[in-house]
This record gives structure tokens, sequence and C-alpha cells, in this order.
């Protein structure tokens, strides 16, 4: 059992992700590809219980506009090396005005968690067999990075004059 | 030099509880090898032929007397008792274990260094000019500029797991060009503009490896305040959209090609304008503080020294390295002195524990505590009083520093190649030793001039065999090691790949077949030509036909 953590421990996991949408899309809250959210965006703009999930390859640029409202949004990370994610929610919180929660999946393992953070991800599912609990510790590795991100709006050198 | 505050110590000794704790759970079985390795290369910790490589991060190749000597002790310590200057001014151990490195970590933290992004697909040491601040005709010293892009790019949350690895290098020099600017992937030339004002053009898309770029200018005149923002808006516009289906097509360089540079700046120039004028933008008061670490020392007024000119006249040895390995320093009555790593029977850029003691004992007694490394795998002593040049060569040369042979034949650039490097493939250090060893009459190579000869163990290019003059690359054809050979590469001002000269050859062909290169162009040479002049003249026709038509 995959484990979704925040930045203080183990939460429950009420979205269900939907790899690809057949037929009738399944009730309750659920995560659908961006590309179907995009097709069906007078049905799906404004619902409270579909988010986006996003593959490590989309073009982000079409939705900057039109995810201001979504409850959920979820970049899938298929390798961690794979670090096209990182620009991917620095530009879903910092320049699409979304409010909601931005949700890490895929091969997030403890040692990016850092980063990940600082980029503006609030929520991670873990990769299988990882401790949630062990997991939380890694948001604090270093505690005054050098650069701005979206979690530090300021670089060290300007936090550091205030 | 830049001296950490306690920010910066902190952030390294936090690296080094991070990597041990890392090496722990891999040593525990609890990171996979797969796992572990992008963890371990972001720390310079590569698994070669024989144990692993740790690279240690040489910021733009400057190094305290004190740092010198840890790394002796830890080459004496954890190592076989010598390290190697790479071509990337960092320093390399060949042989440390792998349960030592988080210890060797915590013994460089302990003088403000790291191993920090030496390796992985992160952003590199930036280098510059190893007479940086020294060198007469310098716009200003490009160090501070350096550092401010080593703070900004050590452990970037954005940066870490870009498609390739990512260099950046830095010229100040308004003629010279000893640090390859154009053959990065952002390659920074400081420049003044019309209103006086000092800000950089950005060059991008250089690189060497299997497919040799010269850089693209994308921006004319960048403010100095607008460096990292600019910066940030280049590496954004990689990390999305470079290629991370093919390895060998990764590097931003293919991005350039693929989009054309017009179409690649506007997409920068784009993601910029969100980024300008933000919190992001450098302001005065931290480009005083880091220029404040590199301010000249309190030099000397000296008069220049007559002792020297009889000491030069009346010692043919001395007069010779004199004229090869001293340079004009901006001070007048000082000297830059290059300690040449190149010595017969040595591996280009290997030095012993002892000498990196005995180097950091001569920059505390001639050169203000002071040692750079340069990216022709040398070391340089940057603020010699010219009256202690004969002292000084007199020891240098009893430590086997002092071959005279700076910019000629021998003074060469080798990777570490197949003996050691597990992606080599072929050996580079024997094919330099066998020039060595060919061409060590030093009358002749001085006749001969400047030539660089540059050799890489394959098509990484870590020995810069594209920019060489004469380069030489170590091929495989069926499991057997073979030799191409390119000439009329250029590292600095007007940098150029160069062109094969056909086909390859075996390794003891080598010293012939290099003997024939220069025997053409000393029949074909005009007076005062180097090498590189006579080939720009006579272009490769020449030598083409001559080698080959005796080795067919």
């Amino acid at each position: 059992m995959q484990k979704l953590i925040n930045h203080t421990g183990v939460i429950d996991n009420n979205w269900a992700l939907i790899e690809t949408v057949e037929g009738e899309l399944p009730s309750g809250q659920i995560l659908v590809p961006a590309s179907y959210w995009l097709e069906n965006l007078e049905a799906l703009k404004g619902r409270s219980d579909v988010g986006i999930w996003f593959a490590a390859d989309a073009q982000i640029a079409p939705f900057l506009a039109l995810i201001s409202d979504v409850a959920v949004i979820a970049i899938n990370f298929p390798a961690f090396a794979n670090g096209r994610g990182y620009s991917l929610a620095r530009l879903v919180k910092e320049r699409s005005g979304f409010k909601g929660e931005l949700r890490a999946f895929g091969d997030v393992l403890l040692d990016q968690l850092f980063f990940m953070r600082r980029c503006g991800f609030d929520t991670y599912l873990l990769k299988e067999g990882l401790s949630g609990e062990k997991a939380v510790e890694y948001f604090a590795t270093f505690a005054d990075p050098y650069q701005l991100a979206y979690d530090k709006p300021e670089p060290l050198f300007r936090r550091k004059g205030a | 030099m830049y001296k950490y505050d306690d920010y910066d110590q902190r952030i390294v000794d936090e690296r080094v509880a991070q990597f041990k704790d890392q090496t722990d759970r891999y040593l525990a079985g609890e990171l996979t090898e797969e796992q572990f390795l992008p963890l371990r290369l972001q720390n310079g910790l590569y698994v070669q032929r024989y144990a692993p490589m740790l690279r240690v991060a040489v910021p733009y190749g400057l190094m305290s007397s004190q740092q010198v000597r840890k790394l002796a002790h830890i080459a004496r310590t954890y190592d076989k008792g010598y390290a190697h200057i790479s071509t990337r001014t960092n320093v390399q151990f060949n042989w440390p274990e792998l349960a030592d490195v988080p210890a060797i970590l915590a013994e460089l933290a302990s003088v403000q260094m790291h191993a920090i992004q030496t390796s992985g697909n992160c952003i590199r040491n930036t280098t510059t000019d190893q007479f940086a601040g020294v060198v007469p005709n310098e716009l200003v010293d490009p160090r501070p500029y350096c550092e401010i892009i080593r703070q900004w790019s050590t452990f970037h949350p954005e940066f870490a797991f870009l498609p390739r690895k990512f260099k950046i290098a830095v010229n100040s020099h308004e003629t010279d060009d000893r640090v390859a600017t154009l053959l990065h992937d952002i390659g920074i030339k400081i420049v003044r503009n019309s209103a006086d004002e000092i800000g950089f053009q950005v060059y991008v898309g250089g690189g060497l490896g299997r497919t040799p770029i010269v850089a693209s200018l994308v921006k004319e005149f960048l403010a100095e305040k607008d460096l990292l923002t600019y910066l940030d808006a280049v590496l954004r516009v990689y990390n999305l959209n470079g290629r991370r289906d093919n390895k060998y097509k990764a590097r931003i360089k293919i991005l350039v090609k693929a989009l054309g540079v017009e179409a690649f700046a506007k997409l920068v120039d784009e993601e910029w304008q969100h980024l300008k004028d933000g919190p992001g933008t450098l302001t005065d008061q931290e480009l005083e503080r880091i220029k404040g670490h590199f301010t000249a020392p309190d030099y000397k007024v000296l008069s220049a020294s007559s002792e020297l000119k009889t000491q030069t006249q009346e010692n043919k040895a001395f007069s010779n390295w004199y004229n090869r390995n001293v340079s004009e320093h901006k001070v007048a009555g000082y000297a830059i002195v290059t300690l040449t790593l190149k010595k017969l029977g040595t591996a280009p850029g290997d030095i012993t524990d002892q000498q990196l003691d005995t180097v950091a004992d001569l920059a505390d007694k001639y050169s203000l505590g002071e040692v750079r490394g340069s990216h022709e795998q040398n070391l340089v002593l940057a603020d010699v009083e010219e009256s202690q040049l004969f002292a000084l060569w007199q020891e240098a040369k009893a430590a086997g520093f002092a071959t005279p042979n700076l910019g000629l034949l021998t003074d060469m650039i080798c990777c570490p190649g197949g003996d050691f490097c597990a992606l080599a493939n072929a050996k580079s250090l024997p094919v330099a030793e066998a020039l060595q060893e060919k061409f060590d009459n030093l009358d002749y190579l001085h006749d001969l001039g400047e030539i660089d000869l540059n050799i890489s163990g394959c098509m990484n290019a870590c020995g810069h065999h594209h920019i060489g003059h004469i380069g030489i690359l170590g091929v495989d054809k069926k499991g057997a090691e073979f030799y191409q050979v390119s000439l009329g590469g250029k590292s600095g001002v007007g940098a150029n790949v160069g062109k094969i000269l056909g086909p390859s050859f075996a390794r003891d062909q080598m010293p012939m077949i290099i003997e024939k290169i220069l025997s053409i162009f000393v029949d074909l040479r005009i007076d005062g030509e180097r090498f590189i002049d006579t080939y720009d003249r006579v272009g490769q026709a020449p030598f083409k036909e001559r080698v080959y038509a005796k080795a067919n």
C-alpha cells in the first residue's frame, strides 16, 4: 500500500487516479488525465470532485489560465531522475493562481522530497514500500538554502539582509 | 578568496550529514544501486574500473594553502598517495573506499570544501581564467560572478535532475580566453556597454562530447543585476524542452540547434520577462559583499628586478623556464607562475601528496597562500614577486614542477582514460607517455612553439581532443584500441572544433604519426607561425596527403 504524506505525516488518500477515462467518469473524487480535462473543459471546470494529473512530458502552457480553482493537481515522476516535474510544479504554483493541493506521484523517493517541497508540492504519494514516518524527516535536509523557490520567495541574500 | 559565512558552512555540513545517511542506507540495502547512483554522482562519486573515484569541487580553481594541505592529507590517508587535477579544475581521488567517503567529506567541510554537483545531470562547477584578478587587460575580476553562480546553483531545487549535465564558464579578459568559454552549455563573457556599465554577453549551447558545437550568442548585453534571473530562465527552458529520450541528444546544445538560436533566445526571453526585476535580481549589497571577498591584496611598490635580468642571462635553464612558465602580472614587480604537472613519466595532472604539501608551502612562502588549478591541468601561483622567482624556480624544480613546457607540445591535456575510467574505449595515458618520451628534447619543443595537444580516451571528450590544435581520440575497433587524429581545434577566442584527419592508427604508430604531422608543419611554416597559424593558412590537405601517403 503506497503512503500519501504531507509535510507533517501520513494522510488519507481520497483521490483516485484515473489513468485513462473509458466511458462514463467514475463517481467520487478523481484525478483525470490533463488532455481529457482540457477536451471536456466545459463539463469539468469548476467541479470540486475532479482534479487533473499531468504526465512529466505535458505541455503546461494551455492550462495555466484555466486551473485557478481546481482542487487537486498531480504531477507524475516516471523516474526520479526525470526532473521536468519540478519546473511544471513551479509554473502551476507560481503562474496560474492555483490554490489547491499539488501532489507528486510516480517514482517519488526520499532524497528528492526536499527539492519537491521547495518547488511547491504539498502531498506526495511515496513509492511502494517507503515509510511515511521516515519520509517526513527528508523535508528538512537543508535549513536555509541559497535560492528563492516557491517555498521561499526570496533568495538567501535578501533573507539574510532582512 | 571567498570565505564561508555561517550560512555557507551550514549548507556544506548538512550535505555531509545527508550523504552519510545516503551511504548508510545504500550499504544497508535500503537504496538500490539505481537509486543511489545519481545521489552519489551529485556528490562526485563514480564507481570506476577498480574503485570509486571522488571528484572534489574546486570552485573556479581557487584554493588556499590550507585546502591544498587537506587534499594532501586525504590523498595520503584515504587514497594511494596522489590526486589528479581535472580539466574542470577539480581534484580527483582515484582510490577511496565508498565507506570512507562520508569521512572524507567531513574533512573537506572543515576547510570549506565539498564535492557537491561535481558530477550528475546538474549544474557543475563554474570555471574561469586561472589568471583571474592578476592578469593585465582584464575587464573586471570574474570570480565574484563565479561565486554568485556557485551559490545559486548549489542544490537549486528545480534543476537537480536536468536532462543532462550543465557547465558554465565565465571569461573577463579582453583578448584572451583561457577557459574555453564557447565550449560550455553557457559561456558568459563579461563586457562593458556604451553606457560604461558592466554586464554579460551570454552564449548558450556549446560543448564537446559526441557532438562538439561552439556556443551561440543569445543575449548581447545582460545587466549585472540580471545574471541569476536570466540563468533561471535559460535553465527552465532547457529543463522543460531538453530531450530526455536519448542521452546523446540531451545536452542544451542539441536543443539550441533543433529550435534554432533565434527561437531558443525568444523562448528564454519570454520566460525571463516573468522573472526579470523579481526577487532573484541581484542587490547592490550582495554584489558588493561577494566582490569584497576578491579585493586585490596589498601589493608592494616594486621596481623591475635587476637581479632577475642577470639570473636569466646567466642561467639557461632558468631562462627557459622564465620565458615559458612565467606570465605577466598586472602589478609591476610581480609575476604569475605556472607549476606544470606534465613531467615525463607522470600522468598529466597527477600530483602526489608530498607534492601537494610542497605546493602549499610554496604558496605560503611566495604567493600569499593561494593556489589555482588550470583547465590545462597545471597549478598556478598568481602573486610572486619577481625578485623571488629564482628561488621559487629552484624549489619547484626539485619538486618536479618546473618542466619549462607550458603551452608546448608536451603540456598536453589528457583524461585518465582506460587505465582508470570505466567509460573509456581506449587508454590515453600510455599515448601521452609515449609522446612525452619521443618529444623530450626541449630545444626541439621550443622550436616547434605553442601547440595544444589534447587526448581523450572516448567520445565523452574529457581530454578536450576536439579543441586541441592536435586532437587524439581513443576508439574501439572490434575490441582493439585505435586512435583518431583531428587537426585545427581551438579553445580560446575564435574557438573551433578540429577536423578528423582520416582513418585511425594503432597505439604504437602514434608517436611516428605525430612526428610526421610536426615535420609537415616545420616544412610549411613561415617564420613566426605557430602550428595552428600554419594549419589555418594551408588547410588540412597537405597534412592528410603526407600522413597517409606512407601509411597506406
